[in-house]
């Protein structure tokens, strides 16, 4: 498909992906600069593209009205285990789906499989109830299990599964000649080689969790253990009224740092995820 | 028989513990965690939302009784239902539209051999990263009637509506600020599947005098049609799970213009606590995603060509 274009056509080109680009860099540019305005410019006319000037206590009255470093650490420390539970459940599973013989292990497959099919939401009434029996609502219970072992661990295991039955037999054969067993081979010959497996996994686990809004509002009541995104629609005044200039300080405050890690990270970020889509 | 006899004895004794029982035990283990939990938090839930579904259950009111089909008799008799299934309609048939056609296009443009196109491709599918909420809550402030889009509006003489309050706007509004946000995904798909065509097949047409837009239609189209099925599938179930765009930009309104059916299940079970007729409407989500799903994977067989 790559040819050749003449100058002409290539200033074509850049034109109209710089034009197209504006929907989708303007937003986060437009959150960035009017979290640092002060209130009376962030509805300005005409609009200030670069700030006039700089304002920052909107970044220190986020601390005030909620407790947001707590929920920054709610939403860090879901993410992380939410990652590390998912990637071990699913890399074990995929692993026995892909390598080990054991009777039922298709059936069983298929079964699993449900998972994938069924969207979270159908059955968000019957989890609530569950939570609600063993006194886990207001908890991050709910928001811990069901990723690492419901649904959504379900799409993980059928990447490791396809990675895994990808990766050439022999390199564990010789290992199982010379009488290492199972797990000891899953754990120092294939898991290693499943590296990029394992990172796709690891990106679209993370930010699932770190995204998650539906679950968190059902689940959680108490601002003290809100997650990110949930905090970030709290920040109101006494009418109900968005204050804009906080919520966007605390908006920026949440996708940066993300943001940061995926352009550092940028060809492994893209091609795990264009990874995972292929292999489905 | 005696086949498996003789390896038996070749191999030295282990007793109960064969090589194969071993490697069952040990497949069994590994697949465990994810079976209980499917389990546990799928196959049960699944089970239980049926039965909820029979029931008529007012959280609120403490009653719990057995209606039989009282939920689904509820269902065709209510009058928002209508509403709330075309407005889901036309937002999952709406955003998978602009989505896939916005991919293409942007993957194809960027597929030229061109310089700066790995900062193109990594500013384009930026959105994806940044977390839902923040993008939300920002395009919520962009479209206010005084926000930034209807101040650019007004630089080059333009009176902007108000987008979010308007039942056309709000739902072209909801529809573009989530398109924007996951193209990236099905544009990096479309360019690794674009990538994969054998260069070999244009210049053979291009030798034949085949023109471009006919190279497109019958090489490139045939090519990626697996990804295109791929990503439409994943488009189309993905929009009709569309929750917290709407909480946050529309909640549902003016009226139920933007009431989408998973907005509308909330509201009922977590709002109004009726979890019966929420577990309805579970059902409802849950057999329009089986449907479509079904359909898109017979169409392949029509319309995907693979390689050979």
């Amino acid at each position: 498909m790559k040819t050749e274009l003449s100058p002409r056509a290539q200033t074509l080109a850049y034109l109209t992906l710089c034009v197209l680009l504006i929907p989708f860099v303007f937003p986060t540019w437009w959150m960035v600069t009017s979290s640092v305005k002060p209130v009376s410019q962030i509805f300005a006319f005409p609009p200030d593209i670069w700030p006039r000037a700089f304002d920052f206590s909107s970044y220190s009255d986020v601390f005030k009205i909620q407790p947001f470093a707590l929920q920054y650490w709610n939403s860090a420390y879901i993410a992380a285990i939410v990652t590390v539970g998912t990637m071990a459940v699913a890399s074990m599973a995929g692993y026995a789906f892909a390598r080990i013989k054991f009777p039922f292990a298709n059936a069983i497959f298929m079964v699993v499989l449900v998972g994938l099919l069924i969207p979270s939401e159908v059955t968000l009434v019957p989890l609530f109830q569950l939570f609600l029996k063993w006194g886990m609502i207001n908890t991050h219970w709910p928001l811990i299990l069901v990723p690492i072992f419901g649904a959504p661990a379900v799409f993980a295991t059928f990447i490791m599964r396809q990675f895994f039955i990808s990766l050439p037999v022999e390199l564990e054969e010789a290992a199982r000649v010379d009488g290492l067993g199972r797990f000891k081979i899953f754990w120092t010959i294939a898991l290693p080689l499943a590296r990029p497996a394992l990172a796709a996994v690891a990106i679209f686990t993370f930010l699932g969790s770190w995204n998650l809004y539906l679950e968190p509002i059902v689940f959680i009541s108490s601002s003290d253990k809100f997650t990110l995104p949930q905090a970030l629609t709290q920040f109101t005044d006494a009418y109900g009224g968005p204050m804009w200039n906080i919520q966007l300080a605390a908006a920026t405050m949440t996708a940066i740092p993300v943001l940061i890690v995926f352009i550092v990270a940028q060809k492994q970020f893209v091609e795990g995820l264009a990874h995972t889509g292929l292999k489905g | 028989m005696t086949i498996a006899l003789d390896t038996a004895q070749a191999r030295p004794k282990r007793g109960f513990w064969t090589m194969a029982r071993r490697d069952a035990a040990t497949g069994y283990l590994f697949i465990a965690p994810q079976l209980i939990g499917i389990i546990i938090f799928v196959l049960i839930p699944l089970g239980l939302v049926f039965w909820y579904s029979l029931h008529e259950w007012n959280v609120l009111a403490g009653s719990f009784r057995f209606t039989g089909a009282a939920n689904y008799e509820k269902l065709l008799s209510d009058p928002a239902i209508g509403e709330v299934m075309s407005v889901t309609a036309v937002f999952s048939a709406g955003l998978a539209a602009l989505n896939m056609s916005m991919a293409l296009g942007l993957a194809l443009l960027l597929n030229q051999k061109l310089r700066f196109m790995t900062v193109f491709r990594t500013l384009f599918f930026s959105p994806v990263v940044v977390s839902l909420v923040a993008w939300t809550i920002v395009w919520s402030f962009l479209l206010q009637s005084n926000g930034g889009i209807n101040g650019l509006l007004q630089m080059i003489g333009v009176e902007g509506p108000n987008w979010l309050r308007n039942p056309t706007t709000a739902m072209i509004s909801v529809i573009v600020v989530q398109a924007l946000k996951n193209v990236g995904l099905n544009m990096i798909l479309f360019l690794a599947a674009l990538q994969g065509v054998p260069r070999e097949l244009f210049e053979a047409a291009r030798v034949d005098g085949v023109p471009r837009f006919k190279q497109f239609y019958r090489i490139t189209l045939p090519m990626i049609s697996p990804t295109i099925l791929l990503a439409s599938i994943v488009t189309i179930v993905g929009a009709l799970q569309v929750f917290a765009q709407i909480m946050i930009l529309t909640q549902g309104g003016p009226g139920f213009s933007t009431t989408v059916l998973v907005y509308y299940l909330y509201q009922q079970a977590f709002q109004f606590y009726l979890f019966g007729y929420g577990s309805t409407l579970s059902i409802v989500l849950l057999v329009i995603v089986g449907a479509l799903t079904f359909i898109q994977w017979q169409l392949r067989r029509k319309f995907v060509f693979y390689e050979n």
